[in-house]
């Protein structure tokens, strides 16, 4: 495989590209793992792609008034509700989950397998914390009366798209806690010494792809 | 570049470009902090959701550091459906405006929040 990936690497650019594209056995000079995750990464983009031209779209017809997200997305602490403080918090432990996950992938390719092991059971920890979160928002919601059919506040779209979008990435985040917890464990007996470590930058990617799915979600869904 | 041996970048990048999402991030919830409404919400969350999800893709995700012939594979059918979203979106503004002048929905119906509803109980409460 390494000899596949490293022959014929010979231009940058436009040029490299006609040659990469034109190739007649290896169109993409990288692991055939990473080739397969950005496809599936790809094609995952097609599906949140579908949510978010459904939601545009709804939300733009609809002539019943949009809910205000930010005082419903609003937490009191003892005090008057701080808005959207919760939602800034999950935004807070995504991006640090994905600052742990880069530096995970650069210790791998140094073959450092105890700081490689932590750093990826930290990012999977931040990544249930995540997940709790989020099902404690759900509960708040559910309890003020917003359905996936209706709520209290305005557009009873809002509901729908609410639950099913949120729903799948958080569906995404907890397959992402699973998928990192194995190649976790994986590092730590040494399953990759003869492999190779592109294993944790695949992983990484589809890391880092739950978390820039959460940057478009909490734009276009709370701040919007 | 990229090659068998992987993406494999100094460390520093990772730590400003990190620092820099937190300070992105926390200009998109100042714009919901301070209230700003209208087209300049829709601009500044937007743009700063752009940049956010730039860096994201560009370093976190090694895609700068890529051969093209990957790169236009990632981000070419991405940016088609951007443009899908857009017509659509567009689109959904005709449909809402016929709704008004032909199906006589209301213009001026107000959302409500939760302190609205809240306090709606309170005040059935107090005249029972």
């Amino acid at each position: 495989m390494s000899e596949a990936t490293t022959q014929a690497v010979s231009q940058d650019g436009m040029t490299g590209m006609v040659d990469d594209w034109s190739a007649d056995r290896q169109a993409y000079h990288v692991p055939w793992g990473k080739a397969m995750m950005w496809i599936f990464l790809v094609s995952d983009t097609f599906i949140f792609s579908c949510f978010l031209i459904g939601y545009l779209n709804v939300r733009v017809t609809t002539t019943d008034p949009w809910p205000p997200q930010s005082e419903i997305f609003a937490l009191s602490f003892g005090g008057d509700p701080i808005p959207l403080i919760l939602i800034a918090i999950m935004t807070f432990v995504l991006i640090t989950s994905s600052g742990t996950m880069a530096l995970a992938v650069n210790f791998g390719y140094q073959k450092d397998k105890a700081k490689t092991f932590l750093l990826i059971c930290i990012t999977a920890a931040f990544g249930a914390t995540f997940v709790g979160m989020q099902a404690f928002e759900w509960s708040k919601l559910i309890a003020e009366g917003v359905r996936p059919w209706g709520n209290p506040f305005g557009a009873p779209q809002f509901g729908s798209v609410f639950f099913m979008v949120t729903g799948f990435h958080g569906l995404h985040v907890t397959g992402g806690v699973i998928y990192l917890l194995w190649v976790a464990l994986r590092v730590k007996r040494g399953y990759y010494d003869n492999k190779g470590y592109e294993i944790v930058e695949i992983a990484g990617l589809y890391w880092h792809f739950v978390d820039l799915v959460w940057v478009f979600i909490f734009a276009f869904f709370y701040l919007l | 570049m990229a090659s068998a041996e992987g993406q494999q970048h100094p460390l520093g990048i990772y730590y400003k470009i990190w620092i820099l999402l937190f300070v992105l991030s926390g200009f998109s919830y100042a714009v919901d902090y301070f209230e700003v409404q209208g087209a300049m919400r829709w601009g500044l969350v937007i743009f700063f959701m752009l940049l956010k999800a730039g860096f994201i893709i560009a370093i976190f995700m090694h895609v700068v550091w890529e051969r093209l012939a990957l790169v236009f594979t990632i981000l070419g059918p991405p940016t088609v459906l951007l443009l899908f979203i857009g017509l659509m979106a567009f689109e959904g503004a005709y449909t809402e405006e016929t709704r008004f002048n032909y199906r006589g929905h209301d213009r001026n119906a107000v959302a409500l929040g939760p302190s609205d509803i809240h306090h709606d109980e309170h005040a059935e409460e107090a005249t029972h």
